[in-house]
This record gives structure tokens, C-alpha cells and sequence, in this order.
């Protein structure tokens, strides 16, 4: 290997040896790489062929299919699941759908917007008080957001927001995470001497932010906002505790509380298909958007731990 | 962006750089105050006064008889001699001893491979590997319990195949090693990408000098490589340790399937959930909740202090 790589004879030795060099390793072995990254996708991705199976089966093909669980059944049922959706319920499913929708965008945008503004704030300015508050908020990261649940329940039911949509979407503003990789990846991006330029131009401190910062902070802006939509999408513990109108949960707890039931109850309340169902259509909206924003988040996620 | 900066340093010194915490520019560091507000305003709202909130009530006993009383630190004595939450504790920590070095090792591997491939396979894989980060914990789990059910799941087909009896994955004995892996199946793709990406930020050059010295492919992953991402792989700890203390959803949601494993107070925030929601006991529920936020606290402030030479934090 190395012998060939090294020959001049070859018109892409150069390429290859600093491929090889890369990798630091030969060529042979990179087919024991490939076999270690089948069985790991193996791994990953068999619940959710699972998931894409099952949700093409009615109740009695779930349990006794004629291709087993993790292949389809004779019968295609995926149609009649989605219209038993619209059925059960009075189709409850689609508002919990939305609900979720509504948690997750208003939560992740406001997160992100406030994100943003402190971040820049925290970067870029030297107000009195900015290293105790930004301590505080470093600490802040630390502190195990489920601890909060129980606390904030107590607090919203006394000013009588409990059981609201705003139960859920205010405390889900709050993202010291997203304001910290905010701070880092504002003081790496962007100079202070672009910001003077600006103001030497004649540009407020506004139009500084909004024309010439905002602009190049989108990789770090993108990667803030999925992670907390994705946070609020995710949310379980919250919703849990403070909302118990059933038209009011998101798709998480809704399914949850199908699946409850159907353990626990007789044969009218067990919706095994739909659950599959609801739960397989649950998660095509955020699978699509990352596939969608790979090339943001890809190198954003990493932001963090910039020194 | 050079050009924009060169008007800037050709202009005559009418605002030298000497004379910077002029008024002027005092008055301009207050926007600084006008970008944080809006965050602050929802970090003093949501955090700092659930905080005291929890903390005030922590101090009280409330009952139908005696009215609501102050206490002092009652619930806390109470908290840290209660079998069931120090039990819960024990259990989490339990959790994070074995899950954390799950999931990093899974994570850590599958970025090494990875970063030494640049096929179309690996980039697909790369993705599919992720993929599980982006499915709700809830129905994560949801999904495991219907693989783990002997009615549903392909567990008894798959050990068929090998004519074994299919273990039940939903028994008392199982259910700790059943929920490790629906973490680290949930998690360990994100921390990969976390992990691949700072990979990616080294200067490949470093592996030149290293080759040439005649290391072996997995000598320079294990001492060129994984020292050089250390900021990165404590970063990744510390996400998996405050997740794995404060462990909710997933035996929340298989406790549904199995019963008889995972009673109500499995962790400690299942504890404070079901004596707030199940019981009332907000006070109590309060104290439990404040402890684990304080053993959370300290056990990652800890961990970073142990860690800081290889994360770079002061």
C-alpha cells in the first residue's frame, strides 16, 4: 500500500496519500469500518422500520401479521389508520398534532429571538453587570429544567394560567443554553472592528444589529432555533403537569395517554394501530427538517464546546 | 470585510482608541442592557423565581389540620432520610454510571470510524445515526415498549431464529439494561455529530507528523485524536450526566407496559411528580425537587472541576 501510494507513476498518488494520511490508516481496512457502520445503522434505524411497518397494519395484523413485526402484512391498512384518526375521538389526533405544531414554533422561535438578542448583548457589550449575570446564566445551564416543573405549576396556577396554551409556550422561552452558544459563536463571528466601521458609517446601534450582525450569525441562528424547537417538540414533564384538557396536550402526551389506556383498558379503548400511526406521522415533521437544514446544524451542533 | 475595515484605520484619529470609556461610549455599553432585557425579564419569570418559590415552599408542611407551616429544613431531613428518594438517587446514579459510558463509547467510536471515511456510505450512515435524536423521547420510548412487548415485538421471531426463548425485556430484572439502551439509542447519535464535528475541526497535518512516526490507525485515534476533542467529549458528559440525573420520560412511558417493573418512585423526579400530582404534596414534592436540582448542581459543577484541564474552562 504504501508502495503504491508513493510511486510517482501514479497520476493520483498525491490525493490518496493524504486521504490515507487523513484517515491514518490503509486501504484493507476501511471494509471493517464499513461492516462496524452497517451494524450500528442496523441498530438505529430498526425501531423506525418497525415503526413504518407497523403503521401499515390494522389492530389484528399488529399483533399476529403474516410477515411478522418487522415485515408487512398482507393487508395494507396504512390508509384506513389515517381515516380511523379523523374517526377516534373526533379526530383529536390532528388538534394534538397542531398543538404541537404551536408549542414547538412559538416556543423555539421566542427561545431563539431572546437567544439571539442576549447573546449579542452578553458578546458585544460591556454593561455593568454582564459577567455576574452571565454567571448566573452559566449556572443557570446546570440547573435541571424538570426540577423547574413542579415550582412553575404552582406559580402559573395561582396567576390562573394553568391549563392554557401560555402554560406551555412561556416557560419554554427560557434557554440559557441557546443564549450561551449564542454569546460564543457572536464573539467568534463577528469582529469588533466591522461594529466600528458600522457606527463610524452612521449606522445606530439597531441597524448595526440587524444589518450587518444578523446576517452573519444565520448558521449559529438555524442551529439555535432546531434545537429548541426540538426541546419543545420533545417536552413531556411540562405539558404533563400543567395542561389537562385534552384538547390542549401535544401529540406527546396525547399518544401516551392512548397507550395507557389501551394497556389498561377493554377492547373499545385499545387503538394499537392508531397509536403506530399517530406516532409514525409524529415524527416525519422534524425528521424532514433536519435532513432538510443538515448543512447548518451539522457544523453548529459543535458550537458549544469552542473554546 | 478587509475593505470595510480600511476606511476605518485610514481616518484621521478623530476617535482614538486610547480614549475608549469616554462618555460616549458608556452610553453605548447600556444597549448591551437593551438586548439582554427581554431575556432576562423570562430568566428572572421562569427560573430565578420558581427557584425561590420552590424554596420557600420547600420550608413549609402543609396540612388540612394544622394549616401551612414553616418548617425550616423538615422536608430536607425528611428528603435525605427517605428510602424511597435516596433509593431513587442511587438509582440515577446507578443509571449514569452505566449509561453515560454507553453512549459516549457508541458515540466516540462511530465518529472515529467515521471521520476516517469520506464515502457516500459514511455520509448516509452519519445521518442515519442521528436520525433517532430527532424522534420525541416519548415516542422513543413508546416504540421500544412496543419492541420489547412479547405481543407486538420481533424479539420472540429474532430468537426463534437462533431456537432460544425470547428474555423479557419488560421483567424487573431487564428493565434497567431495556432502559439503557432506548438512551443510548436515543442520545448517542447527537452526541456523535457533537463529537464528529470538533474531529473534523483538527488540522489534519497533526496525523501527518504522527503517521510518519509510524503510528498505527488506532494509536493516532486514541492519543492524537481523542485528547485533542477533550473540550468536546466533556461537553457531551455533562449534557449526558444533567439528563440522566433528572431521568423522567422513558420509565414514565414504559411503565405503562410494565407495571410491576418500574414503580411509581423508579426516580427521583417520578417521586416528586406522583406526590405532587398523586398525593398533593406539593411541599414535600418541592423539597424532593430542589435536593435533585441541588445534587444535580453540584455534580456537574464537580465534574467539571475534576475535568477542567482537559476542557480548557478556568
Amino acid at each position: 500500500m504504501a508502495l503504491v501510494t508513493s510511486t510517482p507513476a501514479v497520476p493520483d498518488g498525491d490525493v490518496r496519500r493524504t486521504r490515507a494520511v487523513r484517515a491514518g490508516r490503509t486501504g484493507g481496512r476501511r471494509i471493517g469500518s464499513h461492516i462496524f457502520l452497517l451494524v450500528l445503522v442496523i441498530y438505529f434505524i430498526t425501531p423506525l422500520w418497525w415503526l413504518t411497518v407497523a403503521s401499515t397494519k390494522d389492530t389484528a395484523g399488529l399483533f399476529t401479521g403474516s410477515g411478522g413485526p418487522l415485515w408487512f402484512d398482507d393487508s395494507f391498512s396504512f390508509f384506513d389508520n389515517i381515516a380511523g384518526l379523523f374517526q377516534h375521538q373526533d379526530g383529536i389526533y390532528w388538534r394534538w398534532l397542531g398543538n404541537s405544531f404551536l408549542y414547538a414554533l412559538s416556543g423555539g422561535v421566542g427561545a431563539t429571538i431572546l437567544s439571539v438578542l442576549a447573546g449579542y448583548g452578553f458578546a458585544k457589550y460591556r454593561f455593568r453587570g454582564r459577567n455576574a449575570f452571565f454567571a448566573l446564566l452559566l449556572g443557570a445551564v446546570m440547573v435541571p429544567m424538570t426540577a423547574l416543573v413542579i415550582p412553575t405549576f404552582v406559580l402559573l396556577s395561582e396567576i390562573g394560567l394553568i391549563n392554557t396554551i401560555w402554560a406551555v409556550i412561556l416557560p419554554s422561552l427560557l434557554s440559557p443554553f441557546g443564549v450561551y452558544l449564542m454569546r460564543v459563536y457572536t464573539q467568534e463571528a463577528i469582529a469588533d472592528e466591522l461594529l466600528d466601521a458600522a457606527r463610524v458609517d452612521g449606522a445606530g446601534e439597531l441597524r448595526t444589529f440587524f444589518q450587518v450582525s444578523l446576517p452573519l450569525l444565520r448558521p449559529a441562528i438555524v442551529t439555535v432555533l432546531l434545537l429548541s424547537v426540538v426541546g419543545t417538540w420533545n417536552n413531556f414533564f411540562l405539558p404533563l403537569a400543567v395542561l389537562s384538557d385534552p384538547l390542549l396536550l401535544p401529540v406527546t402526551v396525547g399518544l401516551n395517554n392512548w397507550q395507557a389506556l389501551s394497556n389498561a383498558g377493554a377492547g373499545g379503548e385499545q387503538v394499537w394501530n392508531l397509536i403506530v400511526t399517530g406516532a409514525f406521522i409524529s415524527i416525519l415533521p422534524l425528521i424532514i427538517a433536519f435532513l432538510s437544514l443538515q448543512k447548518y446544524w451539522q457544523g453548529g451542533l459543535s458550537l458549544g464546546s469552542l473554546k | 470585510m478587509a475593505t470595510t475595515i480600511a476606511p476605518v484605520t485610514a481616518r484621521p484619529p478623530s476617535t482614538p482608541r486610547k480614549t475608549r470609556p469616554d462618555l460616549k461610549d458608556r452610553r453605548r455599553q447600556r444597549w448591551g442592557w437593551l438586548f439582554v432585557a427581554p431575556f432576562a425579564v423570562v430568566f428572572l419569570a421562569f427560573l430565578i423565581l420558581p427557584l425561590l418559590y420552590a424554596f420557600q415552599m420547600s420550608l413549609m408542611t402543609s396540612t388540612l389540620a394544622t394549616g401551612t407551616n414553616f418548617v425550616w429544613f423538615d422536608n430536607y431531613a425528611k428528603a435525605f432520610t427517605d428510602p424511597i428518594f435516596l433509593g431513587g438517587l442511587l438509582r440515577v446514579g446507578r443509571f449514569a454510571l452505566i449509561m453515560i459510558p454507553a453512549q459516549m463509547l457508541v458515540a466516540l467510536a462511530a465518529a472515529l470510524v467515521l471521520d476516517n471515511l469520506s464515502t457516500w456510505a459514511s455520509k448516509f450512515s452519519r445521518l442515519l445515526i442521528f436520525v433517532p435524536y430527532a424522534i420525541p423521547v416519548v415516542i422513543g420510548a413508546l416504540m421500544w415498549g412496543f419492541l420489547y412487548s412479547p405481543r407486538f415485538g420481533p424479539a420472540g421471531d429474532l430468537f426463534g431464529l437462533l431456537g432460544l426463548d425470547s428474555p423479557d425485556f419488560l421483567a424487573q430484572g431487564s428493565i434497567f439494561a431495556s432502559l439503557v439502551n432506548i438512551v443510548t439509542w436515543q442520545w448517542a447519535g447527537y452526541y456523535m455529530i457533537i463529537i464528529y464535528a470538533a474531529l473534523r475541526g483538527i488540522d489534519p497535518g497533526i496525523y501527518e507528523a504522527a503517521v510518519l512516526d509510524g503510528a498505527s490507525g488506532l494509536q493516532i485515534a486514541l492519543r492524537v485524536k481523542v485528547p485533542m476533542i477533550a473540550s468536546s467529549m466533556v461537553m457531551v458528559l455533562i449534557f449526558a450526566l444533567i439528563g440522566t440525573l433528572q431521568f423522567f420520560t422513558e420509565p414514565q412511558v414504559l411503565r405503562a407496559v410494565a407495571q410491576g417493573a418500574i414503580p411509581v418512585s423508579y426516580t427521583p423526579n417520578m417521586y416528586a411528580y406522583s406526590l405532587a400530582f398523586s398525593y398533593s404534596q406539593f411541599n414535600y414534592a418541592s423539597a424532593i425537587s430542589f435536593a435533585l436540582g441541588i445534587v444535580v448542581f453540584i455534580g456537574s459543577y464537580f465534574f467539571l472541576f475534576l475535568t477542567r484541564k482537559q476542557s480548557g474552562l478556568k
